[in-house]
């Protein structure tokens, strides 16, 4: 995160993406987003718009997508509102990519109990793939990013890559989605433990077994 | 109105007071750096913690914090004091040892708060942050490794400024401070987050490395470079002004100056008139004082004389002319240099009647032929406050970028007389309505028309007068009490073809209407009106020299004189005091004492530091017509000490002409 930067104003990226403009699609979204805010709060609908915006991108560049500074500007014109608070929050969330990404933004959660259960093996696994952290990889189809936790500590350790959750991994279970991902089909998401659904326990229950049977209170018990 | 309790003494706070204001007004210090009286709360610096009972059992940030009933608050706990040390020490992680470097050095808020708050030695031995500098134009310096991220200068250029430039990118560790794209910050008011800046973030870029604050001598000042009359603090050190810096003033100023007021200083060093100079063949040729009063004296004009007002005098210079010319027997007195004519028989009429602290309370605003941004960019900021409370404001005239919104209702005066309905309707609606004339519509003869709209929208009402004008010049309103001012403005005294012309520091005049004249021009700048004149007397520039000075509310100020006028010039009333012996007369006084006395015994009110009473508004009538322009072409440069700084050249030509400096690699 520490290395996030907008890409710069350039007479190029300006020729690019100067006149950019939503496609028939979002267009038609446009107003029933802006109608979920208040009257006088429309600037609230600055991130369901860079959202939709950095989802068009991504669809017309075959990648996930991201916010050139041109863009950003058409999107404070739609909201009649400073192009420095779109960039605020533009630049605030990392959702929001603000350089070029690959066709899949690989987020390898970093945090605490991710590192214990091995999230340093999957970004092993991810940098023996060719792959950078805050870089692309050359063939255009992987971006590598240290993510903060993402609330999947159940089923550590987990990966985001695009839309979707990886959880549960070892490098070879991670090496195997990425496998399918570049073949153009379409991993299992959530937990990649045989047998395991979601975040249940994996085996016997460990903690809080009498509430198996009845909504039981342990407060005495504390 | 709760009862709190402040380290143990009891007292009242008013309703809606913060804990942190309510252990002010208990007289306890609590150290900020985001808290800041005049904007938004932020609560993002965490130093103004105290200990409050009932609460959580952890210090809380008094500044966002509301003042209850009953709350016990400590500041003098181990809890606050190992609290501060804590916020201290943490602000300082990132934050770089370069005070001595550093242009904020001995007027440092973290400095000073880490010497009495802090914990005296840092335990931190990691890599601090670095961030590059932002460009923000020729006024502000950026050093942004400095920044401890309080926001006040994004939330002054969103709040007060009312332009969205300045913003926190990114967040965390990670967030800096930036201007859009690095643009240059580009208002009128942008200079004042150097004040608000706590640390040496932002800095002065015209005054970096000049000068150590202890170094200065400060001396208490008024602003001339617009009516508003801002009251400033004038650091020199030597015979040279270094900078000026806004003073506290609720009723003027607040505590922001123009960036014209606070930049056009290093003007006072150049193109000085530092000794005197005498026409001779068509070229002004260099003289002693002597020889030049003896060219004066010369010319034996009798009563043959006029005198012009220029827009930057102090009343004392003023009122010295006008005994001069009164002891030669002339009354061709004026000040509106530009042909202005309006009615003066009653000053009230001419008059920022609301006052600015006023104007913010008003709920219907009508502006005719003002763009306030440029002309007093001090009473914008009030307009936007007033207009935040919800305020309409409506404009007569061509369309300028307001920082409040606001309604353009054309550009010909004839609406006035015809006021679209919903316009009529707020403002006779309106409990506190206004009406503004700017100059330009003075100019066209608008004054008249604008007084009708006092008895229609009934303006003057109890404890509210909202009939208002807005003049440019700093010494209009001074001038028009002592009298400068002809029934037919300037013309009368081309009308009179005086033998001799003074022209007191008048440099936006038309001399070719004086040619047969001898023009005298008394003043402190190489500018249009020494280019014109035959002989020059060089005088002093403001911070030259002690003199009253009457607002656009009609509100008289002193100022002090800072330092010497530089070389052979002198203060202008001694000049016109020599002129009397010169031109053999009498004048009356021989001091500045004297002089000041024999002013005061003559317009009362200019002995006395508050509002001057003009009495009731006249009865207005007649109507006006037709389109104008701003007197205002250029904001940078509407003053010869304005014109000769290099810093407002810059700004002139790169903010409002969009030329582009490119940054020399340090």
């Amino acid at each position: 995160m520490a290395d996030r930067h907008l890409e710069p104003d350039t007479p190029e990226l300006r020729a690019r993406w100067g006149a950019w403009t939503w496609n028939a699609d979002n267009a038609a979204k446009v107003p029933g987003i802006i109608a979920r805010y208040p009257e006088g709060r429309q600037r609230s609908a600055v991130m369901p718009l860079l959202d939709l915006a950095q989802r068009q991108i991504g669809a017309e560049t075959q990648t996930q997508g991201w916010l050139p500074i041109p863009v950003m500007e058409f999107i404070a014109r739609e909201l009649d509102m400073p192009v420095i608070r779109v960039v605020e929050v533009a630049s605030f969330y990392t959702m929001y990519n603000l350089v070029p990404v690959g066709r899949f933004h690989v987020q390898v959660c970093g945090t605490t109990p991710c590192m214990l259960r091995g999230s340093d093996d999957l970004l092993t696994a991810c940098k023996a793939r060719g792959m950078s952290k805050g870089h692309n990889s050359a063939d255009g189809l992987w971006t590598l990013t240290e993510v903060e936790c993402m609330g999947n500590c159940a089923s550590a350790p987990m990966v985001q890559i695009n839309d979707d959750n990886y959880e549960d991994l070892t490098a070879e279970r991670l090496n195997f989605v990425l496998d399918e991902l570049a073949a153009g089909r379409e991993p299992k998401a959530g937990t990649q433990e045989p047998g395991r659904h979601t975040v249940e326990p994996v085996g016997a229950l460990s903690t809080l077994k009498q509430m198996v049977s009845e909504n039981h209170d342990y407060r005495g018990e504390w | 109105m709760p009862k709190v309790t402040v380290d143990g003494v009891e007292l009242e706070v008013p309703q809606g007071a913060t804990v942190l204001q309510a252990c002010e007004l208990a007289g306890k210090e609590i150290p900020r750096f985001c808290y800041h009286e005049r904007l938004s709360i932020a609560g993002n610096c965490r130093m103004c913690l105290v200990e409050v009972a009932p609460g959580p059992p952890k210090p809380q940030a008094s500044c966002a914090l509301p003042a209850a009933e009953g709350q016990n608050i400590r500041t003098d706990s181990e809890m606050v004091k190992k609290a501060r040390e804590g916020v201290m020490e943490f602000l300082l992680i990132n934050h770089p040892l370069d005070c001595p470097i550093c242009d904020q050095g001995g007027e440092c808020d973290l400095q000073d708060q880490s010497v009495a708050y802090g914990r005296g030695a840092s335990r931190y031995d990691e890599h601090k942050r670095a961030v590059t500098e932002k460009y923000m134009g020729p006024l502000i310096k950026t050093t942004m490794t400095r920044c401890i991220h309080c926001t006040r200068c994004v939330r002054f250029s969103e709040e007060v400024a009312g332009v969205d430039e300045i913003g926190a990118l990114y967040r965390g560790e990670s967030m800096q401070i930036t201007t859009y794209l690095e643009k240059a910050a580009h208002h009128e008011m942008s200079a004042n987050v150097i004040d608000l800046c706590p640390v040496g973030a932002l800095t002065s870029k015209p005054y970096a490395f000049e000068a150590r604050p202890w170094e200065l001598k400060k001396t208490l000042g008024i602003d001339v470079s617009d009516a508003t009359g801002a009251n400033i603090r004038i650091d020199s050190r030597g015979r040279e002004v270094l900078r000026v810096l806004p003073r506290i003033n609720d009723d003027v100023n607040e505590e922001w100056i123009s960036d014209k007021a606070r930049y056009q200083v290093d003007g006072l060093t150049k193109r000085r008139l530092d000794r005197p100079w005498i026409r001779r063949d068509g070229k002004l040729v260099a003289a002693t004082w002597d020889e030049a009063f003896a060219a004066i004296a010369k010319v034996k004009p009798g009563a043959s004389v006029a005198a012009v007002a220029g827009d930057l005098l102090d009343c004392e210079t003023q009122f010295a002319a006008k005994k001069l010319l009164g002891a030669l027997g002339s009354s061709l007195l004026e000040g509106r240099q530009t042909g202005m004519d309006y009615d003066v028989s009653s000053l009230a009429a001419v008059n920022f009647n609301s006052t600015f602290s006023g104007i913010e309370t008003a709920d219907a605003i009508l502006i005719v032929g003002s763009n306030v941004r440029w002309e007093a960019p001090l009473v914008n900021v009030r307009l936007r406050k007033a207009v935040k409370k919800g305020a309409k404001v409506f404009l007569v005239g061509q369309e300028w970028e307001t920082t409040f919104g606001g309604e353009f209702l054309g550009e010909d005066l004839s609406v006035l007389g015809n006021l679209p309905a919903h316009v009529s309707e707020a403002l006779s609606k309106a409990e506190r309505p206004a009406v503004i004339l700017g100059g330009a519509a003075l100019a066209k003869g608008a004054l008249g028309a604008g007084l009708g709209l006092v008895g229609q929208f009934n303006l003057v009402r109890d404890g509210w007068n909202g009939f208002n004008v807005l003049h440019l010049a700093a010494a209009r309103m001074g001038g028009l009490m002592l009298g400068f001012a002809q029934k037919g403005g300037i013309a009368d005294l081309v009308a009179a073809k005086p033998k001799l012309v003074f022209s007191l520091g008048a440099d936006e005049m038309d001399f070719a209407k004086f040619s047969d004249s001898i023009v005298v021009y008394v003043g402190h700048h190489g500018d249009k009106g020494a280019h014109a004149a035959d002989i020059i007397l060089p005088a002093a520039a403001y911070t030259e020299k002690a003199g009253t000075y009457v607002n656009t509310e009609g509100r008289v100020q002193f100022a002090e004189k800072a330092v010497f006028a530089p070389g052979d010039a002198r203060e202008d009333w001694t000049i016109l005091r020599a002129l009397a012996d010169a031109l053999g007369v009498v004048v009356g006084f021989d001091s500045f004492d004297e002089l000041r006395a024999a002013m005061v015994a003559e317009v009362p009110a200019l002995g006395v530091e508050d509002l001057a009473d003009y009495g009731a508004l006249p009865a207005g009538g007649g109507s006006a017509e037709g389109a104008f322009g701003y007197p205002i072409k250029d904001f940078y440069l509407t003053n010869p000490i304005a014109r000769a700084s290099e810093v407002m050249q810059r700004c002139s030509a790169e903010l409002l002409h969009g030329e582009d400096f490119a940054e020399a690699a340090e």
